[in-house]
């Protein structure tokens, strides 16, 4: 490579680097702490509800993921998830009204290639790896701390 | 003012998961599996609940609390049954959860179609 090449090379490479859209960091850090904190918000909504019906703590906590998830769900069925998950960000994904919008948006994508083996086997695409790992991980600490407290018999 | 701590506490948890996805390559999945095993591990150790105590639904409604649901359940049902509790309790929690995503997502596949 001669020393022209190289500079146009170099050049491209600026312009490469001017042309690709900077994600704005400060506006999705802002825009994830919202989303995500609004929609905990509405949690802890259900969670002070089901407290006076529900008679443990285990119990409330179990009935309120699983209202969250029924939300996250409803609201990727009507298409409204996408439009808060698009400026949302993490903030969208991370509460468990996303991961019940990953199971829902691949049962809506996949059942095109039939209920069976499109619907049925690719709806935890993304879900099944956090159930995988939560419970592996899961599965190693308590087994750990029963065995150091002397419970498992 | 719980509703202040939830606010908070949750905000903050999405904030640090956009963090890690702005400055890293890994995929939003891979977020969703850390954040699972990170409240998982949390849970075992005890530190989890702590926070929950005051964080309220900031620390539940994030996927870290679900892995931490996980683990809840195979404490409690390891008090209750001995070594079965291991195997058991994965879904003592989290199964309700898990049954609302599988019939409420199947049937808004049924109802609904997805938009391009």
């Amino acid at each position: 490579m001669d020393k022209a090449q190289k500079d146009l090379h170099a050049r491209y490479q600026q312009m490469v680097k001017e042309a690709t859209p900077q994600p704005n960091r400060w506006k999705n850090l802002v825009m994830a702490f919202i989303t995500g904190g609004v929609i905990c918000t509405i949690g802890q909504l259900f969670y002070n509800l089901f407290e006076v019906i529900e008679p443990s703590r285990l119990e409330t906590t179990a009935v309120t993921q699983a209202a969250m998830i029924a939300l996250g769900a409803i609201a990727t069925g009507l298409g409204l998830y996408d439009w808060l998950a698009e400026r949302g960000g993490m903030g969208a994904a991370i509460p468990v009204t996303g991961f019940s919008n990953t199971v829902t948006a691949a049962a809506m994508e996949f059942k095109r290639e039939g209920y069976i083996l499109g619907m049925g086997t690719k709806m935890f695409v993304i879900a099944g790896p956090v159930l995988v790992y939560g419970i592996l991980s899961g599965f190693v600490v308590s087994l750990l701390r029963a065995v150091l407290t002397g419970s498992l018999f | 003012m719980d509703y202040l701590t939830a606010f908070l506490a949750g905000g903050a948890i999405c904030a640090l998961a956009q963090i890690i996805y702005d400055n890293t390559k890994l995929t939003p999945a891979h977020i969703l599996v850390s954040f699972t095993v990170a409240g998982a591990v949390l849970g075992g150790f005890g530190v989890y609940q702590r926070f929950a105590e005051f964080a309220g639904a900031g620390a539940i409604i994030p996927v870290s609390g679900f892995g931490n649901s996980i683990v809840m359940g195979m404490l409690s049902e390891l008090e209750r049954l001995g070594w079965e509790g291991l195997f058991t309790g994965a879904f003592e929690i989290t199964g309700l959860g898990v049954t609302t995503a599988i019939v409420f997502g199947g049937l808004m596949a049924v109802l609904f179609q997805p938009k391009d």
